[in-house]
């Protein structure tokens, strides 16, 4: 490109020069947090409208933000699922155990035992409380933040970690990073690594349940960082299209590894808003409130049911820790704005909720949190006796060239005979039986 | 190779494989067809005529124009327990669903260690001959072929077309079905300007009704030879056969049909007994499924070679449009290969 094509006004004459936007955050590390500029709506202030209402008569709430929980620790409002105590406990036990699994695996990755791991502390209440909401064979398309939708439905956590240790009992053969899932006998769809592309899966699923004529209906999260993918879009317009029975769950959790929400456009308008251009309904709710979370989901899981429709439900949240073990948020972000987030940590909420109600205690809680760190920690060594990354035990070395295919073709087979050759080579004792 | 039933018609590529979807849907009710324009019009092509009518708008629809939502919902079908086949209008389209079929469709058994199964065939179009542009003229074969996890299939004949088309849906793998779009009415033997005869003049038009398969990854040997071996598949099967025989050379002539699994048996074989190897396909040469093709008969059949194998391609230029047939490897560039390796 010619000199006088780049970077000079004269090609427009006398019109002002054009600037390009590129978002920044308010916030970096040392700033002073200021979050004066979110508005935070009164809880119990937003309507509730049928859960077959027309999409439209949803749009305000794309724009509002749905919440439950007030100051004063109280439900309020007709959100208010109007939970049980026992319930409400056993969300609040489901939360603190994944928040209890979460530092003991972090521990365990920095301790060597396996090479990744992923928090999501502060978020729990956006797959505990829908996992909750939904009904237990209703099928999950979670990106890989959602462990608390297994914790919930009762999946051994045994399982779990021989999963994130790759060991010799990792129903997945050791192939997947930690933390990518698959556990179909709990309607929970394995992990991509790849953002964004559970998505269109999950429209796809549901639209097999109603070409069927079940009655099970899908749900799928994403971070708002990925909505910028293509599948997501591709997402909306088929579930719009075939008014497909599924629930959308954007977590926005304000950081995409080190990039604000904005980019992915939040300078402009919400996630939730996303919803009015595809003509489907939309919440905005507050992550960080469950039973305003456990609120939406279940009238989007009614709505679903009654063939009305699909839903997009975004968690206005905060993601308290790093993106994951590879990542050091100190590096681009304010520590002060999980101090200072204003919408509280959903543990704690829900813990002061059931205070107020009068059933429960701090002490009760202290003696949970023992209960469930034991309960961690017997998990932990009983999968460790089935090796951590990197020990050893590992699966059998031929399984590497299994589930390519069905069966196993040609060139894979002189492959494996290669592989095991090589390894009898380094290792003469070595026998495939034994490993 | 399941025994074909009696009765016997002449179809031309598109009536073989509207049959075999036909018979899926009867034969199978999780078969669902779904892409753009295969609806209430039957597609571009007419590939799914009549469809929707015989099983119902659930079962044969419509869809966004959007690849990468056509394939992922394929794939969430799949998961939930139903065999999708969808259709991708023009194989040169099939870019935006890459992601879908290169990370998730291959990748779901592996991944989930057998949890979860891609079982779809996506059927598309491709290849040039008809004056589509570098936009509805592509063979993108290779960049499916390079990928662990996908079966690669592409039919020659209407015969094969259905009984490929029949094993590919019943098969719990993801499978590219490349449809050769410049056989569909006929089998053009790229002498482009003689005039084509239609498949009601050829053999492999007789089509037995009712269910049958081909095997994924096995070759069929066209016609038996002594001089070289030709490997080919889809189009240029047929514009090969004519060159050869315009020659009169003793080629053995191997229609590969499945690029992978690939048949490697037939191939060493048939170059084991010609001492010769001709690798004749439409797409770009650099890195082509040829490439493949020529590294695999060079590691397992060296000493019984007698001369450089042969690779005839298109070129690594854009499918032009004016200048189609400068492009397309016709009967001047195989015919100038054909004439070294007789000469060697």
């Amino acid at each position: 490109m010619s000199e006088d094509r780049l970077g000079s006004a004269a090609a427009g004459g006398n019109l002002p020069p054009l600037s390009l936007h590129v978002p920044e955050p308010k916030f970096r590390p040392g700033d002073r947090v200021d979050y004066s500029h979110l508005v935070i709506p009164q809880a119990g202030a937003q309507p509730r409208p049928d859960e077959q209402c027309e999409a439209a008569q949803t749009h305000p709430l794309c724009l509002d933000l749905v919440r439950v929980l007030g100051e004063d620790h109280r439900a309020i409002g007709p959100w208010d699922p109007r939970l049980d105590a026992e319930t409400l406990r056993r969300m609040l036990r489901a939360m603190a155990f994944t928040r209890a699994f979460d530092d003991r695996m972090y521990r365990g990755q920095r301790q060597g035992k396996t090479s990744f791991y992923m928090k999501c502390t502060g978020e729990e209440a956006t797959s505990v409380a829908p996992a909750m909401a939904l009904a237990d064979d209703d099928m999950v398309f979670p990106s890989y933040r959602q462990q608390g939708i297994l914790i919930t439905r009762g999946y051994p956590m045994v399982d779990m970690i021989n999963q994130i240790y790759s060991n010799r009992a990792d129903k997945l053969k050791g192939r997947q990073l930690p933390i990518m899932y698959s556990a179909r006998e709990a309607s929970f769809f394995s992990i991509s690594g790849n953002l964004a592309t559970q998505y269109p899966q999950a429209v796809g699923w549901a639209m097999a349940s109603a070409i069927k004529g079940d009655t099970r209906i899908a749900a799928t999260w994403i971070g708002e960082g990925s909505t910028a993918e293509g599948d997501f879009h591709s997402a909306m317009t088929f579930a719009a299209v075939y008014n497909a029975p599924v629930i959308f769950n954007v977590v926005n959790n304000q950081w995409a590894i080190s990039s604000f929400s904005g980019f992915a456009g939040a300078e402009r308008t919400t996630f939730a808003a996303r919803a009015i251009g595809y003509g489907i309904a939309g919440i905005r709710v507050d992550g960080n409130d469950p039973l305003a979370v456990y609120a939406a989901t279940q009238w989007a899981a009614n709505r679903a049911r009654a063939n009305a429709g699909p839903t997009l439900i975004e968690h206005f949240t905060y993601r308290a820790e790093g993106h994951s073990t590879s990542d050091d948020p100190g590096q681009y972000r304010s520590a002060q704005e999980r101090e200072e987030w204003p919408l509280g940590d959903p543990v704690n909420r829900l813990k002061q909720h059931l205070i107020a109600l009068g059933e429960w205690s701090e002490e009760q809680h202290a003696e949970m949190d023992r209960d469930l760190m034991e309960q961690v920690k017997a998990a932990t060594k009983e999968a460790e006796k089935n090796g951590i990354l990197g020990h050893g035990l590992h699966h059998p070395f031929r399984t590497m060239f299994e589930d390519v295919f069905e069966e196993l073709p040609w060139h894979l087979k002189e492959q494996s005979a290669q592989a095991i050759h090589e390894r009898q080579v380094k290792w003469p004792e070595w026998k495939e039986d034994e490993a | 190779m399941s025994a074909p039933v009696s009765i016997t018609r002449r179809l031309n590529m598109i009536e073989a494989i509207n049959d075999a979807l036909d018979i899926m849907m009867e034969r199978d009710p999780d078969v669902v067809v779904m892409g753009e324009d295969v609806g209430y019009f039957g597609g571009v092509f007419r590939a799914t005529a009549g469809l929707q009518k015989k099983y119902g708008k659930t079962r044969v629809f419509d869809t966004p124009i959007s690849e990468c939502g056509i394939i992922g919902v394929a794939v969430g079908m799949g998961a939930y327990g139903l065999r999708p086949v969808p259709e991708i209008q023009f194989a040169d389209y099939i870019y935006p669903g890459l992601d879908q079929l290169v990370s998730e469709a291959a990748r779901l058994r592996y991944r989930s260690a057998g949890e979860f199964i891609a079982p779809m065939t996506v059927r598309s179009p491709f290849g040039g001959g008809i004056f589509g542009g570098q936009t509805h003229s592509q063979s993108p074969e290779a960049l499916f072929t390079h990928v662990s996890g996908i079966k690669t299939i592409i039919p020659s004949t209407p015969y094969d077309a259905k009984g490929l088309l029949i094993a590919a849906i019943e098969d719990n793998d993801p499978v590219i079905f490349f449809e050769p779009k410049r056989i569909y009415n006929g089998p053009f033997n790229g002498y482009y300007d003689k005039p084509v005869e239609p498949w009601a003049k050829h053999d492999d038009s007789v089509v037995p009704e009712g269910h049958y398969t081909i095997p994924l990854g096995k070759a069929r040997t066209v016609r038996e030879g002594e001089a070289f071996t030709v490997l080919a598949y889809g189009t240029m099967v047929h514009v090969a056969a004519a060159v050869c025989a315009e020659k009169g050379v003793d080629a053995e002539i191997i229609d590969l049909r499945s690029l992978v699994p690939l048949d490697i048996e037939t191939v060493e074989k048939s170059v084991e007994k010609t001492g010769k190897c001709l690798i004749v396909h439409e797409a770009t040469r650099t890195c082509g499924f040829g490439a493949e093709l020529s590294a695999l008969v060079q590691e397992r059949c060296f000493y019984h070679l007698e001369a450089p194998i042969e690779r005839v391609t298109g070129f690594d230029t854009p499918y032009p449009h004016s200048l189609e047939w400068a492009y397309f490897p016709g009967p001047v560039r195989i015919g100038e290969a054909i004439d070294r390796l007789m000469k060697a």
